[in-house]
């Protein structure tokens, strides 16, 4: 067991700044996982594979010479399309939660398959314009690429929450979720509500990805790694809301952070994964 | 297993069909052995292999089949039979690697003495986890799923950054391989050929044992399980550590395969999805299904790594997946049982069961109008709604007694929490001198009281007859499940059920399915049987047989308690009633007597009739 030691106080800033921003991507990346099995009781493993495809087409238009949040403007709406798509055979298929983790897990083995035929098994680092700046403020260095996933994943969580709380196609959704059959009764679209949230979902990952492709190197295997980390923020937090997964994956990220600047790195998965554990053995109707 | 609890004297004596019973037994014995010693046959022609002297790569692919035998299968155990999906599989497989790894590297142990550690160590690591785990109420499927690998991801990180692995991983490249075999290949295919034919002797075993049994009734309804007297909570326990030990030993083998171990290697999602991908395919519901998956899945993945198209096997496995779970929901095995069925469904008749005895004379008038059960100020609070505030009722051998009461007056919860479906807050429950408030639900079955739901609980994915035999194998203590079938058409022809035997509950009407119900509770040839609203949206000609029926388990010996709102059947059936408000008593005695009371009237209809009453 290596010691601990008592790093310096900027250092310590330093880890809980960083801290920060890796939650916000995780916040961001679970926004999309936590209100498809929240509310469309689709746990989706894809979310994930879905995301690196799009992080790997935001490298390929920048190898291209497309800005990296330009290429959004494409990027969206066809995550968009395949996520509705998705959604559309899921409901023809009638398939309940469970197979539908199984699916998805079947579906990411061939996106995973996909993005190597294409792009190699090799580490791949998208370089633009943006991966270079960073700036210091109150002697801390702040990256821009990781300050852009921070604006994103807080405004888009935000923007969510709101629609979900004030919009009649946020309650609609909600009544969807908690009784569809009564909800139907009482003349909700629960079909057309669905595809536009499943649509909603995979566009969120597939913006995550833009930001993982901003700020981490990229390989197909690497879609794995971060499975773990991000459901436990969406338990954490719990299922079908919106600011939650981002107020869990900060609070991971920085306590990962900080037990990797007080001990050594390769303690940092036990954080999160004893959060999980604690929070499930203490309060499981959370994530019911 | 426990013997039938001592039953009245009134009761048929259950010696009496004995005789037939064994003789059907030793008719049946080898037709039963069937199955096993299928499995050592096989396993004794694969052990000739390593002789033919195949090249070494051969031996590893074979070697590497059965090891994903023994893992999917001992995934199954727990995971399939149950429903309890785990994926941390991973963690119990790696504690076993480690635990062989360490004590050959450090300790010099010879392998082979290693292996049972191994699996002793996995064994604890997963009652432990299970123990903590299955105490938590409401954890669900999906919930268990996360939890179980998150505890792979927690051991890894513990052994990477402490010195058993130290971060650099564990080399074994010093330690010999015995000799089993001509070649080390060979004795590694020999190894595993051996601890997969134990999986699967065990495998089959539990499938086809009253632990089994259980294991399936958990998977369909595992509150209803409890309430039948399926000791749920330990089953569970010992389907994990059956399974859990069994990946040890894998592991413990795979660790000298493998001949160097790395964290970042062996605590994967890459184990856990590989084990539900082959059980889901091969079926989760059949002890060979997982086996026909780990033949199945690696010898597809041998077939394009082969000819060099390793990504596209990826994809192939994950198109596999999809089609699998759209097209065969329970697996190829159950698929292909279904086509042979069909092929054989002309002769349904003779896979019956013979009943084990006629329905059961009338109880002896001298056991009548004791004390059976006597509750005291049992209470229920649900967060402060006090849904029974100290009722103190009694109820008397052989009588029907009818609980009566507006809606949210206490009746139901009196129901639950005399089988013991919810914990009492307060009070007691004397049941022939026992106490039983506080008790779990299936030691509340197996004393001798048993209970129907309101809305049918059937379990789905069994026969009707194997509804009711679960209920004769756990509440009544029959030891096997042949016997218990035998003693379940006893009671599906009481009930009127016995064509409906080998239907699955969805294919019976509302009617027939609480007739189901009824045949259940009384499968464990209760002293007690509590009734909840079983006229409850029935017809009147179904209600009038219902009420033949009710009035008939009585004459059979049980004594009953029944929750009920159609008045016509209450005052044709009951000797007393027992009439509840706000969870309180209000009145007792016998029906016609009471609803006249004033108090009763008022709690029913409100006060106006009261000031009405009053005048007249």
């Amino acid at each position: 067991m290596s010691g601990f030691t008592m790093p310096s106080a900027t250092l310590l800033a330093q880890s809980v700044l960083s801290g920060v921003f890796v939650g916000a991507l995780y916040g961001l990346l679970g926004l999309g996982l936590s209100l498809s099995w929240g509310l469309l009781r689709l746990i989706n493993l894809a979310h994930f594979a879905f995301a690196f495809l799009a992080a790997y087409l935001c490298y390929q238009m920048a190898q291209a010479g497309v800005d990296p949040l330009l290429s959004l403007g494409l990027i969206v709406p066809l995550f968009f399309a395949i996520g509705a798509g998705l959604h559309w055979g899921m409901m023809k298929f009638q398939i309940t939660p469970f197979n539908s983790l199984l699916i998805t897990f079947g579906l990411t083995g061939i996106v995973e398959a996909l993005i190597q035929t294409i792009w190699t098994a090799d580490f791949r680092k998208l370089e633009s314009s943006y991966g270079e700046e960073r700036f210091k403020l109150a002697g801390l260095y702040v990256p821009l690429p990781e300050l852009i996933t921070l604006g994103l994943a807080v405004s888009l969580s935000f923007a969510v929450w709101a629609v979900l709380r004030f919009t009649d196609m946020g309650k609609a959704l909600r009544a969807s979720a908690e009784d569809s059959a009564v909800a139907a009764a009482f003349g909700i679209n629960e079909r057309r509500n669905a595809l536009l949230l499943a649509g909603t979902c995979s566009a969120l990952a597939s913006i995550a990805g833009v930001c993982l492709a901003l700020g981490f190197t990229l390989a197909p295997s690497q879609i794995y790694a971060w499975i773990g980390v991000v459901f436990a923020a969406v338990m954490l937090g719990g299922l079908g809301r919106a600011l939650a997964p981002l107020v869990a994956g900060i609070v991971i990220g920085v306590s990962e952070a900080v037990t990797m600047a007080v001990t050594a790195p390769s303690w940092a998965p036990l954080v999160s994964f004893t959060l999980l554990i604690a929070i499930l053995l203490f309060r499981p109707g959370r994530a019911a | 297993m426990n013997g039938p609890p001592a039953a009245p004297a009134a009761l048929p004596p259950r010696g009496a069909p004995l005789v037939a019973r064994q003789s059907r037994f030793h008719g049946g014995r080898l037709q039963r052995l069937r199955i096993p010693l299928a499995i050592v046959a096989a396993a004794a022609a694969l052990a000739f292999v390593p002789a033919l002297g195949l090249p070494a790569f051969y031996d590893s692919l074979l070697y590497l089949i059965l090891h994903w035998i023994v893992l999917a299968t001992s995934w199954n155990i727990l995971s399939g039979y149950t429903g309890y999906f785990s994926f941390g599989h991973g963690a119990f497989f790696g504690a076993g690697i480690y635990t062989s790894a360490t004590l050959m590297s450090r300790w010099d142990w010879p392998f082979l003495w290693t292996l049972p550690v191994a699996a002793a160590v996995a064994c604890v690591l997963g009652v432990v986890v299970g123990a903590i785990v299955f105490r938590v109420k409401g954890i669900r499927g999906e919930v268990f799923a996360l939890l179980t690998l998150a505890v792979t991801f927690v051991l890894g990180t513990v052994i990477v950054n402490t010195p058993i692995d130290g971060g650099n991983g564990v080399s074994l490249a010093a330690v010999p391989i015995p000799k089993l075999a001509p070649t080390p290949s060979g004795t590694f295919y020999l190894l595993a050929l051996a601890a997969a034919t134990l999986t699967l002797l065990l495998a089959w075993g539990i499938a086809a044992s009253k632990l089994g049994a259980g294991l399936f009734a958990i998977h369909d309804d595992e509150d209803a399980a409890e309430v039948i007297g399926v000791p749920t909570y330990r089953y569970k326990l010992i389907a994990l550590a059956i399974s859990c030990a069994l990946a040890g030993a894998a592991g413990g083998i795979h660790a000298l395969f493998l001949n160097y171990v790395t964290v970042g290697e062996v605590f994967t999602i890459a184990v856990p999805l590989t084990v539900v991908l082959m059980s889901v395919l091969g079926g989760t519901r059949h002890w060979a299904g997982p086996a026909v998956g780990a033949v199945a899945i690696p010898l597809l993945l041998y077939s394009f790594t082969a000819a060099n198209y390793a990504v596209a096997g990826k994809a192939m496995i994950g198109v596999i997946l999809i089609a699998a779970i759209l097209f065969m929901p329970d697996g190829i095995l159950p698929r292909l049982q279904r086509l042979w069925q069909r092929r054989l469904a002309d002769a349904p008749a003779a896979a019956l069961p013979r009943a084990a005895l006629p329905a059961a004379p009338a109880q002896a008038a001298a056991e009548r109008g004791g004390v059976l059960l006597k509750a005291r100020g049992l209470a229920k609070s649900f967060r402060g709604v006090r849904a029974l505030a100290g009722a103190d009722v009694e109820v008397r051998r052989g009588e029907i007694l009818g609980l009566l009461g507006p809606n949210g007056s206490g009746k139901s919860t009196f129901i639950n929490v005399v089988s013991g479906h919810y914990l009492p807050s307060g009070g007691s429950v004397v049941f022939e001198g026992q106490e039983l408030a506080g008790r779990a639900a299936h030691r509340i079955a197996r004393a001798g009281i048993s209970r129907t739901y309101q809305i049918p609980r059937p379990f789905a994915q069994q026969t009707v007859l194997d509804n009711v035999a679960l209920a004769a194998m756990f509440g009544g203590g029959i030891a096997t499940p042949a016997a218990a079938r035998r003693e379940a058409m006893a009671w599906l022809a009481f009930a009127g059920l016995q064509d409906k035997a080998l239907q699955r509950p969805d294919a019976l009407n509302l009617h027939q399915r609480k007739f189901l119900e009824l045949a259940r509770a009384l499968a464990s040839r209760p002293r007690l049987v509590l009734l909840d609203e079983v006229l409850c949206g029935l017809t009147p000609s179904e209600i009038d047989d219902a009420v033949a029926l009710v009035r008939r388990i009585r004459d059979q010996g049980s004594t009953v308690v029944f929750v009920e709102h159609v008045m016509r059947a209450v005052m044709a059936l009951t000797d007393r009633v027992v009439v509840f408000d706000h969870g309180e008593l209000l009145a007792v005695g016998p029906a016609a007597e009471v609803m006249q009371r004033p108090e009763v009237m008022r709690a029913y209809l409100g006060q106006a009739v009261d000031a009405e009453a009053g005048r007249a």
